[in-house]
């Protein structure tokens, strides 16, 4: 880290940055070297000034940080080599192009719920009926029992609200056609529909003027206690109103829009009645709101546990606006089947692909601004089961991202898979991949003979732990856990199953196992942009006994649940737990001695799920763009934080060798794509990158740059 | 004579009941598979004229006998869903069917059983006591095995089976480690089915005849070592096929709590799941709802009582003051009181000095006066002559009691018949 800091104080001083930072890329020479250069300079090298060579935009490649970490900025004009004629063919046109023909459009009509069904006295089933029942019945019954026939005795008219949910499918067609004697549209919305739309446009009023009072709150730095005590000054008020009202003239809107605009604040503060009143009431899962809440914590929602599930599970078929996939995610977050930050966020993506492929663009509207709203319907679904965490935060603005830029020119079949393979692409590049490098980049710091500390269970920890083990590292685990979730005792067991040699410890035992301890490695749920580390509640403990005992604390922190957002300690944002986990211990009904004491007035319970470990205990952070100091966390969210989402690209180069004939591989497995400026991406086969293998060199047709200890050799085909 | 589908329970057919149910969850596209041509012909009338424009229902006619898993073999080409949803006709309950539904799809499961708790039949009256011992049928009973959590149903039994010994596969056990079995649930005839495993399990076992003592025990059975082809096979395959959806299912897996299925299937050291699983729930109504069968005569008199009594939101109509239903056009003599717990069908008369207490009387029924109705049911078109008194008893459509006849727990079943006796108790007619 010293040199990269050295190599800062180089940099123009009138360009004030934060964090590392190194040469850019594209120096004088090769742009005067390169034709096609305004092709490839990045927009913002355009606006510097030439003399300026020092872009803030690039960052330099993670590497690792022993050998190869000065070896771009030293000769940047090697580092990027002329490119072969081909190279500029490059286009991601082509590639979406693949992505469209390999995905081939779904069917209409696929999306099916369970249908419930009677029978005098046998047992009936039923199915969505739409293809099916239009079908005629099959001459091969299945079975030895004749296949009977379907006699329709009793036809519904749907109310074009419901055809709507039905996603446009073809057997809701068929019945409206039925419908002979249909009445016409207007008369449809039924008094409770128009009832909704008011309470909803109502409700929307009053999001408004939440919002009006909220940003104040949020400037009042993190401190609950003085946004608490804001009261709405009536010029906000006025304005809040206005805004409320030309919202309104927006004319007659779906109620599914009003909920978009009523998706909670994440900060909200929860101690202020009435707003709570109000985000209760179009709540879907309908909270209990518990009693005995802790005086520091009553700004986060804290909601009686065990009744949101059994109020969600009996919702299941009114729910109709809502895709059974993102009802299924939300259902396994209430109930506590999903946790951790990656596989939340992975679980919701597929969800929403899922929702996307499914989804068709009801008539009269266009596909972007309908589809956002629905994915905004989703996510205050979701929020109302667990409040989000930082990552699926990101990961939705990305997709809404990525909605509004789809031109309204594409068919809605190729809209849906370039949103389908986005996703995709952000779970594999965000997510997997930024894994990938993270292991890459941390197995550096593990030796033999380390006695590594984790606590809890972090995805991306045991990522690391595992790849370390398979290098043939000799190292010990130590697992923290705490109660009462006891996740390290699942991480334990897969541990020891790939045998590793592993120590297994409550926290109440830190300090006494801190002193074998040689390094601490711990996973984060979100890092925020003073360098603070949110995470599970008991991190930040963790963190300061090391510190104490002056071992190093690694964290693991994809970039993707970076966070701009500065916070100083775990009050002002935190989400409650079930209390009762913590009152009681399952297996030991000797000592719950609690029961029923959570009525008892003068008793609160506080069960927190994370905390805040200030920057000063972490010694670094392992993202996917290296190993950074806490203080370079804003670099990371401003470079790379909007916008600029793809900056890796995973290439198989053995499956799809035409995609990979002009990218340039780097033996430490960066790619890079010459026509496309910024991408660089990963390369990791399964073979240690310390040569290309000889199928790439037969398959990529122009060339190949090595870069081998600072020198950069060209392999012509 | 009448499809027991169309009973009345407190003057509606018991299949409204479900069907109620289902509309109120916003399932609006049902198939009816009725055994027998005749009855289907009766149910299909019935629904068409009572849910035109409401529901869209199918109605399927399969032979008689061949259960209710060659039912489903029947219809089997019509379904096309994931999942189906399987209710019996004959269910009286509020368990929103939602909520059977949400917890199969939590888990992925194969199977979604809805068990209740058994009712509490009323003991404590003499008069129906009595008759409980002679309708209780073998099984009824059933003996259930859950996992702790109670989410996943470990072994179902019926009472057929429960007379000789119950088996449970060690390896279930083995792989749970605490198995809760209880005697007083009973399985309530609502499944949530996967679609494709349901098929497949019909296709390839040609002899189950019923869902619950066939279909339903197998896939307990063979949840740890399944021979059904589902989601398991084509996963493993697609995670091989690219390297990322590996590492992102991994990723969910090492997430998500394990069920013991996992667990078992990992093996005791294994890496990579070797054994095949599928996943058998169960969903517990709470003992707030009301769930109940129809299925004998005692449960049939119990829901009438209780659907006029304590579980009256289940019938829809608006209770008077004085706790009971009297349909206006009903004509009462004087001094005749119709407690609390009673309902009186459209265009019935009444004579004088009756009194009905805890009963359900049908449409168009004449009663002459004298006349003391307790705990019964009298279905429509009844004629019962002037001093009769009758207990506990069930008194099908246009029957006629001439006076002076005392019934205490009798079952006029036929139709048009003629009663000039008194009977003194459990007779069937």
């Amino acid at each position: 880290m010293d040199s990269r800091r050295s190599s800062r104080a180089v940099i123009d001083p009138k360009v004030r940055q934060v964090g590392f930072f190194t040469s850019a890329p594209l120096p004088p020479d090769r742009t005067q070297s390169d034709p096609p250069d305004p092709i490839r300079s990045p927009p913002l090298a355009d606006a510097s000034s030439p003399g300026n060579s020092l872009s803030p935009v690039m960052i330099p490649p993670p590497r690792h940080p022993s050998d190869s970490l000065l070896r771009l900025p030293h000769s940047p004009s090697d580092a990027f080599p002329p490119p072969s004629p081909t190279t500029t063919t490059t286009s991601l046109g082509d590639f979406s192009d693949d992505v469209t023909a390999a995905s081939s459009p779904p069917p209409a009509a696929a999306r099916v719920r369970g249908r419930g069904s009677s029978v005098k006295q046998q047992g009936a089933a039923s199915s969505f009926p739409g293809g099916g029942f239009e079908v005629p019945p099959s001459v091969k019954a299945p079975s030895s029992v004749p296949a009977s026939g379907l006699t329709t005795v009793s036809v519904v008219k749907l109310p074009p609200g419901i055809s709507e949910n039905a996603g446009g499918s073809v057997s809701v067609e068929v019945q409206s056609d039925r419908a002979l004697n249909s009445k016409p549209l207007k008369e449809k919305t039924s008094k409770a529909e128009r009832r909704a739309i008011q309470e909803a446009q109502r409700a929307a009023k009053a999001a408004a003027k939440a919002e009006g009072i909220k940003t104040p709150a949020v400037t009042a730095l993190a401190n609950a206690k003085s946004a608490k005590s804001t009261k709405p000054s009536p010029q906000r008020n006025d304005s809040a109103v206005v805004v409320a009202a030309s919202e309104k003239k927006g004319g007659d809107r779906s109620v599914e829009k009003d909920r978009k605009k009523d998706v909670p604040h994440p900060r909200m503060q929860y101690d202020d009645k009435s707003r709570v009143q109000k985000l209760k009431k179009r709540s879907v899962v309908k909270p209990t709101e518990a009693r005995n809440r802790v005086e520091l914590f009553r700004h986060l929602p804290q909601y009686e546990h065990g009744t949101q599930l059994p109020v969600l599970q009996s919702k299941f078929f009114q729910l109709d606006t809502l895709h059974p996939a993102v009802y299924k995610v939300g259902l396994q977050y209430l109930s506590g089947d999903i946790c951790g930050g990656n596989a939340r966020c992975i679980a919701m993506l597929q969800a929403f692909q899922e929702a996307i492929r499914d989804y068709s663009t009801p008539p009269a509207k266009t596909l972007s601004r309908d589809l956002t709203a629905k994915i905004s319907s989703y996510v205050s679904f979701l929020i109302d089961c667990r409040p989000l965490s930082v990552s699926m935060g990101n990961a939705i603005r990305f997709l809404k991202s990525q909605i509004a830029k789809i031109p309204i020119s594409l068919s809605e079949s190729e809209a849906k898979a370039t949103l389908h393979s986005d996703i995709e692409r952000f779970i594999n590049e965000k997510i997997i991949l930024a894994d990938r490098v993270i292991v890459k980049h941390a197995v550096t710091k593990i030796r033999d003979g380390d006695v590594l500390l984790t606590y809890g269970s972090s995805s991306a920890v045991e990522m690391i732990l595992q790849h370390a083990h398979e290098l043939g590292k000799q190292f010990r685990v130590v697992i923290v856990d705490s109660r009462p979730k006891h996740e390290g005792k699942l991480l334990l067991r897969r541990l020891v199953r790939k045998g590793l040699s592993c120590t297994y410890t409550h926290i109440n035992a830190i300090s006494y196992i801190m002193h074998e301890v040689t390094r601490v490695f711990l996973g984060a749920s979100s890092v925020l942009s003073n360098g603070t580390v949110y995470s599970r509640v008991g991190t930040a403990c963790v963190a300061m006994v090391a510190y104490g005992f002056h071992i190093p604390v690694l964290v693991c922190c994809e970039a993707y649940k970076f966070h701009e957002r500065v916070q100083l300690d775990s009050i002002c944002s935190n989400e409650l737990g079930d209390p009762d986990s913590i009152s009681k211990v399952p297996g030991r009904e000797d000592i719950n001695h609690l029961d029923g004491w959570d009525k008892s007035e003068n008793l609160q319970l506080l069960n927190l799920i994370y905390d805040a470990t200030p920057s000063d205990y972490v010694s670094l952070i392992i993202t996917d763009y290296g190993m950074i100091p806490p203080t370079s966390v804003p670099v990371i969210v401003r470079e790379y934080g909007r916008g600029q989402l793809w900056i890796y690209e995973e290439c198989d180069p053995l499956a799809s060798p035409g995609r990979c004939s002009d990218a340039v591989f780097f033996v430490d497995g960066l790619i890079f794509y010459p026509s496309q400026h910024l991408v660089l991406s990963f390369w990791f086969p399964d073979r240690p990158p310390s040569g290309l293998n000889n199928d790439l060199l037969e398959r990529s047709d122009n060339f190949v740059t090595v870069a081998e200890n600072g020198n950069f050799t060209n392999f012509e085909l | 004579e009448v499809p027991k589908a169309l009973l009345p329970v407190a003057n509606r057919p018991v299949l409204s009941y479900v069907l109620e149910q289902l509309e109120l969850s916003n399932i609006k596209d049902l198939i009816v598979v009725v055994e027998g041509a005749d009855a289907a012909l009766r149910v299909g009338g019935w629904i068409s004229a009572a849910y035109v424009d409401r529901l869209h229902v199918e109605v399927a006619t399969v032979p008689e006998d061949v259960g209710t898993a060659g039912a489903l073999r029947a219809i089997a080409h019509h379904l096309t869903a994931k999942d189906v949803l399987v209710v019996s006709g004959d269910l009286v309950s509020d368990v929103p069917p939602g909520a059977v539904t949400a917890a199969h799809r939590r888990h992925d499961a194969v199977v979604t059983a809805m068990i209740c708790s058994v009712p509490v039949s009323g003991l404590s009256e003499a008069g129906s006591s009595g008759a409980k011992d002679k309708t209780k049928k073998p099984g009824r009973y059933n003996i259930i095995g859950m996992d702790p959590t109670k989410q996943f149903l470990l072994h179902i039994a019926t009472g057929a089976e429960l007379e000789k010994d119950t088996r449970i596969r060690k390896s279930i056990l083995r792989a749970v480690g605490q198995m809760d079995i209880r005697a007083d649930l009973m399985d309530a005839h609502m499944y949530a089915f996967n679609r494709s495993v349901l098929q497949e399990v019909l296709d390839q076992k040609d002899k189950f005849q019923s869902l619950k003592q066939d279909v339903l025990p197998y896939l307990v059975r063979s949840q740890l070592k399944s021979e059904i082809l589902i989601n398991g096979a084509p996963q493993g395959q697609q995670a091989k096929e690219n390297g990322n959806d590996k590492v992102s299912y991994r990723i969910l897996a090492n997430a998500s709590t394990p069920s013991f299925h996992e667990l078992y299937a990992l093996g005791p050291n294994g890496s990579a799941p070797v054994r095949r699983t599928h996943k058998c729930c169960v969903y517990i109504a709470s003992n707030s709802k009301y769930c109940v069968r129809l299925n004998s005569i005692q449960a049939f008199m119990d829901i009438n009582r209780d659907v006029i009594g304590e579980a009256n939101h289940l019938s829809g109509y608006n209770f008077s003051a004085q706790n009971n239903i009297i349909h206006p056009s009903a004509e009462l003599g004087s001094k005749t009181t119709v407690g609390p717990h009673c309902m009186l069908g459209e265009g019935s008369q009444m004579g004088d000095k009756c009194s009905v207490k805890r009963s359900v009387i049908g449409r168009h029924c004449r009663i002459g006066s004298n006349v003391k109705v307790v705990n019964s049911v009298v279905m429509n078109h009844v004629t019962i002559g002037d001093g009769c008194s009758i207990q506990g008893s069930v008194i099908c459509s246009n029957a006629q009691l001439q006076e002076r006849v005392a019934l205490k727990d009798c079952q006029v079943l036929s139709l048009s018949t003629s009663v000039f006796l008194s009977l003194s108790s459990n007779e069937y007619l």
